[in-house]
């Protein structure tokens, strides 16, 4: 089925259980693409992850901040956007998880997990305030992740 | 989330978990009901993985966090019945050495 140029925007408030609306909406836009259930599955991964980051670090717990995401498939690229309203952070503080010294952590995967699941994860920090992050894959490669890509 | 507990004996303590271990939802409550099993003095706690249906970074936090907990207080936490995609994410975060898996309850019982 021909998808190209097909656009899906979703606003939610920043309440923990709207995550899994973003995360359906990856899932399914994957699935009409013609991606299998375990891709698809992966991709949602890492927009739940996106969006649990918005909803918990960048807005802060704030249900009067939005979190702003936008669907974008061109040809088999699918790009995501991940946008909050709050004060951005420094990605180059953000710890290793596969580093010995953080692996009984109970937190900090978030991040890794995204760039395990999509092809590429970039940031980019407004000077008003606000923090987008835009996630690619490429749905045409295969749906494994990191640990049994070949 | 829905957690089942019961008791394997030799001070064993087996937990079902149901559902989701998702932030906001289910990480909260397996923190608290493995707090409750390590107070009661059950520091031995087989997690039976098998009904859970998602679970993100927050929930493995929460995975990792309980393992530290019971082993602090002397005892041991394992793993049972490991839906296929968990077992994937503990891959790729390398915390698949830290965690003993099983997926025969008997075996995972004897094992402690």
């Amino acid at each position: 089925m021909e998808r190209d140029g097909e656009r899906i925007e979703i606003t939610i408030s920043s309440r923990f259980e709207n995550i899994e609306l973003v995360q359906v909406i990856a899932e399914h836009l994957c699935e009409n693409a013609g991606v299998d259930e375990d891709g698809s599955h992966w991709i949602g991964m890492a927009v739940r992850e996106a969006v649990a980051n918005a909803i918990k670090h960048g807005n802060k717990l704030d249900v009067g901040k939005k979190v702003h995401a936008t669907f974008l498939l061109r040809g088999h690229e699918l790009e995501i956007t991940v946008a909050d309203q709050g004060e951005g952070f420094d990605p180059a503080k953000v710890s290793d998880p596969l580093n010995p010294q953080n692996l009984m952590k109970t937190s900090g995967r978030g991040i890794f997990y995204m760039k395990t699941f999509m092809d590429a994860v970039h940031y980019s920090f407004h000077p008003g305030g606000g923090t987008s992050l835009v996630m690619t894959k490429n749905l045409a490669k295969g749906s494994g992740i990191a640990s049994t890509k070949t | 989330m829905k957690a089942t507990t019961r008791s394997a004996g030799n001070n064993i303590t087996i937990i079902k978990l149901d559902g989701k271990i998702t932030i906001g939802a289910g990480d909260q409550q397996l923190r608290e009901v493995i707090s409750n099993a390590i107070s009661a003095g059950n520091t031995n706690i087989l997690l039976d993985l098998s009904g859970v249906t998602t679970i993100d970074s927050s929930g493995i936090g929460e995975l990792v966090g309980s393992y530290t907990t019971a082993t602090n207080r002397g005892g041991k936490l394992k793993l049972l019945h490991l839906p296929a995609k968990l077992n994937e994410l503990l891959h790729v975060t390398q915390l698949i050495t830290v965690f003993e898996v099983y997926e025969n309850e008997d075996e995972a019982v004897k094992s402690f």
